[in-house]
């Protein structure tokens, strides 16, 4: 026994030095077999490499990720209202949600890209676009807030979307065409009569603002992505259609009969001389332009009117079709400029059209027809390779910047890498599952930073515990640095993740705001200090100046409210430190939760409803007093009149 | 901890020993407490929860009070090493000191009555010119670090003092308005 034991010990600790030892053995399975989870581990304390921007989709926001962790940083929300941060609840950022439709407290949030300058990534602003009722918007990397929201008029499932390089415009194109400008008609009569409309917003290069520029009036073929020309091509933009049968019902089926559809090549530069020297007609429209104001916290939503409209076949030489196989989807232009990667969903191969043969073939006038007027290019005359058998269902391409591009491929489930030298594949590595986008840092620029990409998968299933019939979609990350991809990451999203933008975190992360400057508060109803709080009564309106700082509300006893008044908190956080927001409730309160940053002052609507004496309190876990931080209001009946009290502490 | 996880399959199947496998489960759990349970124990040490003895924290607390605290030569901590004073108060630099310490510290601050914190009247003959600079500036490594401003923190009930990112310049003038203050009579 004794001998057997010792042998058993021995052997034990043997077993134990190997299992204890770390680096030891790594040729085991899983996460184990190789340095994977060291590649994605940041410990704690420690920061990320890259932010990446997330569209949200149908959740209507936008979240952003530290790469290569996937740690979820913060969601950002653009066009749904926000409880938790009291987006489109409080007084103040009610006016983002506002359209030409009344308010929209919901929208489905598409594509996402990060402003350039030469055609790289500059980190000021990152623009999205909302695909049901047509928007876009600006969220700008110094507060992580939406800044700005652009109605777009005359448009329907706004969707083929890009920032051209030097973010000179942003571009929304009409996914569902529609009567322009709409009118009283029978669907039937939609070919030929529909119209897919590509808006050209303005950016204006210092404030990020945007304003509607003009609209090219293109045939109602629906347009799907969009990417701007760069370097070479700067001054093209190239979007996918993939209705140019222009099928009006049972689109699976009928929107596939034509053997090839179009990608638009649209010479912008050539239609802004255009329109800057008095052409194109105004059209009646009518849309919201909401802006925001970091320092008054307070947005206001303009009603404008008309917009300027171009019909192509008045400019000669600015748009042409370019015949690509089967309903194509992305359009992706490599960091060159020289390659325009159309990917036919439902086509065997992937189609590499070349801009220079492009550009020749214009020169040449040697067309192969027209469609609506619009010429019609060879598709042999412009095609710069084609990538054999590469997978079923090609999506979306971004580029390394070292030659290669990488290509989804939603029905067989991988991502693909080739070659842009002589179209071979290089490698493919499965995705889980049904992947749509994907996203290389820059990978959407002249200077991508190709060390990582970010697959963005439809479907999840068993890759994370179930729970319940929905499931968050999945995300999956890879080091694209070497020759093979390896996967190193499995993490969730928000929404449906249509697209993400990444950026070196060094780009960002020096300029993100830490408090809002008391001194440079422009909130209409601001107090600056404790002895400026005060309630004032008009009519039924009451106005509550309250202050808030840790640990307490001043004024925190109010009395003179009564039911049937509307009751304005206009409450500011008095703090001027780095992560001490303060939050304030109010029971019946019909809305959200206000969410205050050092310095920043919002608004909330109360309207009692009943007698009493009712609680106030902050919701912000602030300070080993926040239990403490609350007041009471009392009110009163409907018709008496009670005498106007505040205090703090009996002063 | 999954080591063991793994290990006793495998060795079971190895060495066909029943009888044994209860001696070697107890000694192979022995070792890995030696061996790999380290982390384990210590995390146990620093997570020290329910511990409800009423003893030490009221000890420091009950030894002493700011009010018997008053050292001129103590400068704090922080970003101001030397500061040297006028015989004369510059009344311009107080009157601006004024408006800075009403618009960033009289949410917790009043001069002449202890609020969330200290009544500031009389400051400047308790207080060093620096540390009353330093616990402006940085109030955080103070009331963790100056044994003033740590006993000043359990007379606030724990009320921190918050940081409101005043520069060097506004504190000295903060500073130069405490110098006019006088207790009212």
């Amino acid at each position: 026994m004794k001998k057997i034991n010792s042998i058993l010990s021995l052997l034990v600790l043997v077993v134990i030095m190997i299992g204890c030892g770390g680096d030891g053995d790594r040729k085991k399975s899983g996460a184990m077999a190789t340095n994977a989870a060291e590649r994605v581990y940041v410990a704690p304390g420690e920061h990320d490499e890259f932010y990446g921007f997330f569209s949200g989709g149908f959740s209507g926001q936008m979240s952003v990720y530290g790469l290569p962790s996937g740690r979820l940083l913060k969601v950002m929300p653009v066009f749904s209202q926000d409880a938790e941060k009291g987006y489109g609840y409080n007084e103040g950022t009610k006016p983002m949600l506002n359209t030409s439709y009344g308010f929209i407290p919901w929208g489905d949030l598409h594509h996402v890209d990060i402003s350039q300058t030469n055609g790289e990534l500059d980190g000021r602003w990152v623009f999205t676009h909302e695909n049901n009722t047509p928007r876009v918007a600006r969220i700008d990397l110094n507060t992580f807030e939406t800044g700005e929201i652009l109605e777009i008029p005359n448009s329907a499932g706004n969707h083929s979307f890009a920032i051209t390089e030097n973010t000179e415009y942003l571009i929304a194109g009409t996914r569902f065409a529609i009567p322009s400008p709409q009118r009283d008609m029978s669907i039937e009569d939609m070919k030929g009569n529909f119209k897919g409309p590509l808006t050209f917003v303005k950016i204006d290069q210092e404030t990020g603002g945007m304003e509607l520029a003009f609209q090219v009036i293109m045939p109602g073929f629906n347009f799907d992505l969009a990417h701007p020309g760069r370097s070479a091509s700067h001054g093209w933009m190239f979007a996918t259609t993939y209705n140019s049968e222009e099928a009006n019902t049972l689109l699976e089926v009928n929107a596939s009969q034509n053997d090839k559809d179009f990608i638009v090549a649209l010479n912008w530069k050539k239609i802004e001389e255009y329109v800057k020297n008095g052409g194109g007609t105004m059209m009646d429209a009518e849309y919201a332009h909401n802006v925001y104001n970091h320092n008054s916290s307070t947005a206001t939503s303009t009603m404008k009117k008309g917009v300027k409209t171009v019909d192509p076949k008045d400019i000669p030489g600015a748009v042409f079709f370019m015949p690509i196989p089967k309903s194509p989807h992305g359009c992706d232009v490599d960091p060159t400029g020289e390659y325009i990667v159309g990917s036919g969903k439902l086509a065997a191969e992937l189609t590499v059209f070349s801009f220079s043969k492009m550009i020749k073939a214009i020169e040449d006038k040697n067309y192969d027809g027209d469609a609506y007027g619009i010429p019609i290019l060879k598709y042999e005359d412009i095609l710069g390779g084609i990538v054999k058998q590469p997978g079923l269902g090609p999506l979306h391409t971004e580029f390394d910047g070292k030659g290669n591009a990488y290509t989804t491929f939603f029905i067989s489930s991988e991502v693909v890498k080739w070659s842009l030298k002589d179209y071979q594949v290089i490698d493919r590595k499965p995705t889980y599952y049904s992947v749509g986008h994907l996203m290389i840092p820059g990978g959407n620029s002249r200077k991508p930073f190709g060390k990582y990409l970010v697959a963005m998968n439809k479907i999840t299933k068993d890759r994370y515990l179930p729970t319940g019939p929905e499931m968050n979609h999945s995300a999956q990350l890879y080091d694209i640095s070497g020759d093979k991809m390896e996967l190193l990451l499995d993490f969730p999203t928000i929404g449906e993740p249509h697209y993400a933008a990444g950026i070196p975190a060094d780009l960002i992360k020096q300029n993100s705001k830490k408090i809002y400057r008391l001194d440079e508060n422009e909130h209409e109803h601001a107090v600056r200090n404790e002895s400026e709080t005060r309630v004032e009564r008009k009519g039924n309106e009451v106005h509550v100046y309250m202050t808030m700082i840790r640990s307490h509300f001043a004024p925190d006893n109010i009395e003179g409210i009564k039911v049937g008044d509307k009751v304005y908190f206009h409450v500011t956080n008095l703090e001027q430190d780095f992560d001490v927001p303060h939050g304030f409730a109010m029971i019946g309160a019909n809305t959200a939760e206000l969410l205050i940053m050092p310095g920043a002052t919002k608004t909330m609507l109360w309207e009692p409803k009943r007698i009493g004496v009712y609680p106030l309190y902050c919701t912000d876990f602030c300070s080993a007093l926040h239990q403490e931080m609350q007041g009471y209001v009392r009110v009163s009946p409907a018709g008496s009149n009670p005498e106007l009290k505040w205090s703090l502490d009996g002063d | 901890m999954v080591l063991r996880v793994i290990l006793y399959p495998n060795l079971n199947k190895t060495l066909f020993m029943k009888s044994h496998i209860k001696i070697f489960t107890l000694l192979a759990g022995v070792f890995l407490m030696i061996s790999c349970g380290d982390s384990e124990k210590k995390e146990k040490e620093e997570v020290k929860t329910g511990d409800y003895s009423q003893e030490a924290p009221k000890k420091e607390a009950a030894a002493t009070s700011s009010k018997d605290m008053v050292d001129m030569s103590n400068k704090g901590i922080g970003p101001i090493k030397s500061v040297t004073l006028n015989a004369e108060i510059d009344q311009a630099l107080a009157v601006k000191g004024e408006t800075v310490f009403k618009n960033m510290c009289t949410a917790c601050h009043k001069t002449n009555k202890k609020f969330i914190g200290p009544a500031l009247v009389g400051i400047t003959e308790r207080r060093s010119p620096e540390w009353i600079m330093n616990m402006i500036l940085n109030p955080e490594e103070m009331i963790a670090k100056d044994p003033i401003a740590k006993q000043l923190l359990l007379e606030s009930n724990m009320a921190v003092m918050a940081n409101q990112n005043l520069t060097e310049e506004e504190a000295r003038s903060i500073l130069e308005y405490f110098r006019t203050l006088k207790e009212e009579i």
